[in-house]
C-alpha cells in the first residue's frame, strides 16, 4: 500500500511511514469500496424510487440495516459469515485463493456494507425528488427506460448522488469497528481509526493526536466539499 | 380519417372521468375548471396513464384499446408533449433538448441538422448554444414546443402550455402556436381554463367539467394573427 508514493518522496515531505501507510490503506480501501457502493447504490435507489415490486420496503430496510445497528454488530456478522465454514467462505477461496478475513480485501468488504446504506439512502431520496414528468416527456420523446434514466434522471438528480456518494466515502474511510474485527490489525492493512486505536493502546500519544488530526481534516474536506455541493447554481 | 378519437373512462379516488370526443386536424382546445379532468385527459391520449375502460385512436392507429387489452406504449405513439414549464433539460444545450427528440435515422450531426430547422421554425434558432436556465419563460416555451415537433408527432399534447407568461408574451405564443400547428398539419390538443385563450387558439373547444364532456363547438375567427415567424426570440425578456 506505501507503492503509491515513493519512499523518499514521503520522506522529502516529512511524512512518516506510520500516518503515510494507514492514510494510503484507509484511502485505497475507501476508494474501492466507494467505487462498489456508487454502482450499486445509484443503481438501487435508482429502483427504489423509480419502481414499484412487492417487498421494495423490505430490500431498503434491510440494505438500510447496518446504519441502524453497531458497527461491531455488523463486523460480527461478516466475520462469521466470510470467515467461518461454509459456502460464502468456500466461494472466497475459489475466487482469492484465500479467506477475506484479515486482509486488505476485508477491509474493502466491511466499507461497502457500513457506506452503502448512505449512498443507498441519498440516491433513492435524489431520484425520488425529480419531477416525473421530465420522464413523462422523455417517454414521449420515444427514449427507451434505460436512456431516460441515464439522459435526463441521473443527470437530473445529480447532486443528491454526488453528495450520497461523498457521504458514502466519508464513511467508509472512517469506518472503525466493522473493519476492526473484519480484518484486525495486519501489518500492512490497518486503517487510520485502527491506527489511531493502537497509538492510544500503546500509549504513543503524540502519534495518536497527530492521527486524530489528520482524519479530522479528511472528515472537514468531504464535508466542506458536499456542503459546496449544495450551494453551487444548479446548472 | 379523424386525428383524434378518445371514448375512454378512469377512476382515480373519487373523482371519475368518462370523457368521448373525436377531434381532426388543427387546434383542440379542452376547457374547463382545475379539477375537471383536462390533464388526465393529456394523460391518458399520451400513455402516461391506462383508462379503465375504452378506446383511443390517434390517425387512425389504435393505441389504446381496453376490451382487446391493446396498449401501445407512450414511446411508440408519437406524442409530442409541452407543459406550463417547458421542461427542458436543464443540463444540454438549447439544440441538444430539441436534437433528442429527433426520431430520424442518422448521425449525432444529422439530428442537430434538423433540430436547428425546428429551433428556426419557432424563431428561436439564435437560442440553440444556450442553456435553458438562461432562457426567458417565453423563450423557453418556443424551446419546448420545438422539441415537441421535433420528432415529427401524430399529435401534439400541451397542458396549460401559456399559463406562467405574462399577457404580452402568451399573446406573442399563441400567434406563434397558431402559426406553426397550421404550417406543419400536426393535430394538436392543448388544455386550458382561460377562456380569451381557448377561443383565441382553438378550432375545437371541447367544454370540460367534473370529469365529463359537456359539449364541443367549433371557432371561427375573422381576425385571428397567425405566421409563427412574426416575432423573434430575443424580443422577449430576458
Amino acid at each position: 500500500m506505501t507503492g503509491l508514493i515513493p519512499h523518499s518522496w514521503l520522506n522529502a515531505l516529512g511524512i512518516a511511514p506510520w500516518v503515510w501507510n494507514p492514510l494510503s490503506v484507509s484511502f485505497h480501501a475507501a476508494v474501492e469500496a466507494t467505487i462498489v457502493v456508487a454502482v450499486a447504490g445509484i443503481a438501487l435507489g435508482y429502483l427504489l424510487a423509480r419502481t414499484h415490486f412487492p417487498g421494495r420496503g423490505a430490500i431498503e430496510t434491510v440494505f438500510s440495516l447496518p446504519m441502524a445497528l453497531p458497527p461491531t454488530v455488523v463486523g460480527y456478522y461478516l466475520l462469521t459469515q466470510l470467515g467461518g465454514p461454509g459456502p460464502i467462505r468456500n466461494a472466497e477461496v475459489d475466487l482469492f485463493g484465500h479467506p477475506l478475513t484479515f486482509t486488505f480485501t476485508g477491509i474493502v468488504v466491511a466499507q461497502i456494507v457500513e457506506s452503502f446504506p448512505y449512498c443507498l439512502r441519498f440516491s433513492r431520496a435524489a431520484v425520488a425528488a425529480v419531477d416525473p414528468r421530465f420522464e413523462q416527456v422523455a417517454r414521449a420523446m420515444g427514449m427507451s427506460r434505460g436512456r431516460i434514466a441515464l439522459l435526463v434522471t441521473l443527470p437530473l438528480a445529480r447532486r443528491g448522488l454526488v453528495a450520497g456518494v461523498a457521504m458514502a466515502f466519508g464513511r467508509a474511510i472512517g469506518d472503525f469497528g466493522a473493519t476492526s474485527i473484519v480484518a484486525g490489525s495486519v501489518p500492512m492493512a490497518t486503517t487510520m481509526p485502527l491506527a489511531l486505536y493502537n497509538a492510544v493502546f500503546y500509549g504513543t500519544h503524540g502519534q495518536a493526536m497527530v492521527l486524530a488530526l489528520v482524519q479530522v481534516g479528511v472528515a472537514l474536506a468531504i464535508l466542506l466539499g458536499v456542503s459546496r455541493l449544495g450551494k453551487v447554481r444548479a446548472w | 380519417m379523424s386525428a383524434l378519437e378518445v371514448a375512454v373512462t378512469r377512476k382515480i379516488g373519487d373523482f371519475e372521468l368518462d370523457t368521448s370526443f373525436t377531434v381532426d386536424s388543427g387546434i383542440s382546445v379542452l376547457f374547463g375548471p382545475s379539477g375537471a379532468g383536462k390533464s388526465l385527459t393529456l394523460s391518458l391520449i399520451a400513455g402516461l396513464i391506462r383508462p379503465d375502460t375504452g378506446t383511443i385512436v390517434i390517425n387512425g392507429v389504435v393505441v389504446t384499446d381496453c376490451a382487446r387489452r391493446e396498449f401501445v406504449s407512450t414511446q411508440e405513439r408519437r406524442v409530442g408533449m409541452v407543459f406550463q414549464d417547458g421542461l427542458l433539460l436543464p443540463h444540454r444545450s438549447v439544440l441538444d433538448n430539441v436534437a433528442l427528440a429527433v426520431r430520424q435515422a442518422g448521425g449525432r450531426r444529422a439530428r442537430r441538422d434538423i433540430a436547428r430547422s425546428w429551433l428556426e421554425l419557432v424563431g428561436a434558432a439564435e437560442l440553440a448554444g444556450r442553456r435553458p436556465g438562461s432562457l426567458s419563460g417565453g423563450q423557453r416555451q418556443r424551446v419546448a414546443l420545438a422539441r415537441s415537433l421535433a420528432g415529427e408527432p401524430a399529435i401534439v399534447l400541451m397542458d396549460e402550455p401559456l399559463t406562467a407568461l405574462d399577457s404580452a408574451v402568451r399573446r406573442e405564443m399563441r400567434s406563434l402556436i397558431r402559426g406553426v400547428i397550421t404550417s406543419t398539419g400536426i393535430a394538436a390538443v392543448l388544455v386550458t381554463h382561460d377562456l380569451q385563450e381557448a377561443e383565441e387558439l382553438a378550432d375545437v373547444v371541447i367544454d370540460y367539467a367534473d370529469g365529463r364532456v359537456l359539449g364541443q363547438r367549433t371557432v371561427t375567427h375573422p381576425t385571428r394573427l397567425e405566421g409563427p415567424r412574426e416575432s423573434a426570440a430575443g424580443s422577449e425578456e430576458e
